[in-house]
């Protein structure tokens, strides 16, 4: 299943709507790299309030993309982590250190919004 | 007379008959051997949270209902009687061993008198032991076990109470959150403690959260570990944790034993945490300045 990535403002915005599968999520990465340059955007959205499970894999790759994300100009937060799925994260040990995370859209929308305050 | 006794006896004494007769003789003897089991209470020492009048009224009751249970076989009454007592005397704080204590002195009281009655006739002694003994001792369990019972009940709705509330998270501020966290964390309270904190975080939109330890005594490893992951997770949700109030005590045993802080920002007491989390929101506190108005 394809995730929709959706322009707002300066932002884009990349959907996840249920548990995805490796090959989807790579071609997520795939996709959120070549467009963020392409699109002009300053900063990616990921929402995963649909996810209920996060296993070490999608955490790399969130993680492996935000640093890709950095690398081509932009900023990542990563929004919607439901608590149940924080919490077992920590217990398995899977951190997305380095990465910004935000309640959910509108939070994650305020937060782009403040860091594009820094640079003019 | 003592042969008489055991002619009259022989052919039809079965331990239900024995019984009968056995508590329409300490029915009769009520007066004495009531007092006499009270002053045992007295000189032993039990139920010291009682007062003497309080011991002799309840005494009383238990002296009927004990009689009627040895006489009936049946328990119900006497194990009603006895959650009833315990509900009343477990406030005052009186132990396990002094209400097993109080129903074997009674068992010993009227096991004395069985011997005066029939003492002079061992085999007839010996029948009325085998009918009295094993009615006494359910008795005293009844009673023991209603004891019990009703603490752990009590204890069980305390527990329960404690839970309730032990964790509260609290809103101070448009996203700001404090939890103050009073006594000893165990895995049971820590893993309720973390739940409340992320379900507090989505449903107050909270950024910052205020976790205050004064109240905490001791802190091993695991739960100093399950409280930094708790950190991590509210992290996940975009919320950052200030923990506030770490005793001497806490900073040198997880210092001492190795749990890895650093992911934690703390600050000294709880006034100085809540005044870094208004920074962190953009909140400036300043005093109103009364004299502008005055002057």
């Amino acid at each position: 299943m394809e995730v929709p990535i959706l322009k707002q403002g300066p932002f884009l915005i990349a959907s996840v709507q249920a548990a995805l599968s490796d090959a989807d999520l790579w071609q997520m990465r795939k996709a959120i790299v070549e467009q963020v340059v392409k699109r002009r955007a300053r900063g990616v959205i990921v929402d995963i309030t649909s996810v209920d499970v996060v296993d070490s894999f999608a955490t790399r790759m969130l993680r492996d993309t935000a640093q890709m994300i950095r690398l081509r100009g932009a900023q990542t937060v990563i929004v919607g982590i439901q608590p149940e799925v924080a919490f077992a994260m920590v217990q398995l040990g899977l951190n997305l250190e380095g990465v910004a995370t935000a309640l959910d859209l509108e939070e994650g929308l305020a937060y782009l919004g403040e860091v594009g305050k820094d640079k003019p | 007379m003592t042969i008489e006794t055991e002619i009259y006896h022989a052919p039809v004494a079965s331990g239900a008959v024995l019984l009968r007769e056995l508590v329409a003789h300490l029915r009769e003897k009520r007066t004495p051997l009531r007092d006499e089991w009270a002053r045992h209470i007295v000189e032993a020492q039990l139920l010291t949270a009682m007062t003497k009048e309080e011991i002799f009224t309840e005494a009383s009751t238990v002296y009927d209902s004990y009689l009627e249970a040895l006489e009936t076989g049946s328990v119900e009454a006497l194990e009603a009687y006895a959650r009833n007592l315990s509900e009343r005397i477990i406030p005052r704080g009186v132990e396990t061993h002094e209400v097993l204590g109080i129903v074997l002195l009674l068992r010993d009281v009227l096991a004395r008198e069985l011997f005066k009655k029939y003492g002079a006739d061992v085999a007839l002694l010996n029948r009325v032991q085998d009918a009295y003994e094993p009615a006494a001792n359910r008795i005293a369990i009844t009673v023991g076990v209603g004891f019990v019972q009703e603490r752990e009940r009590i204890i069980r709705q305390q527990q329960e109470a404690i839970r309730e509330l032990s964790t509260p998270v609290l809103p101070v501020r448009e996203r700001l959150l404090i939890l103050p966290i009073i006594g000893v964390i165990d895995p049971q309270r820590a893993r309720q403690l973390t739940e409340q904190l992320l379900h507090g975080i989505r449903t107050n939109r909270a950024r910052v959260v205020v976790m205050d330890i004064t109240g905490v005594p001791v802190m091993d490893a695991n739960v100093a570990n399950h409280l930094v992951q708790t950190v991590e997770a509210a992290r996940l949700l975009g919320a950052t944790v200030i923990v506030t109030g770490l005793s001497p005590e806490i900073a040198q045993t997880l210092v001492t034993i190795g749990v890895d802080l650093t992911k934690m920002t703390t600050v000294g007491d709880l006034q100085g945490g809540i005044e870094q989390a208004e920074r962190r929101l953009g909140y400036t506190v300043a005093p109103i300045h009364t004299n502008e108005h005055s002057g």
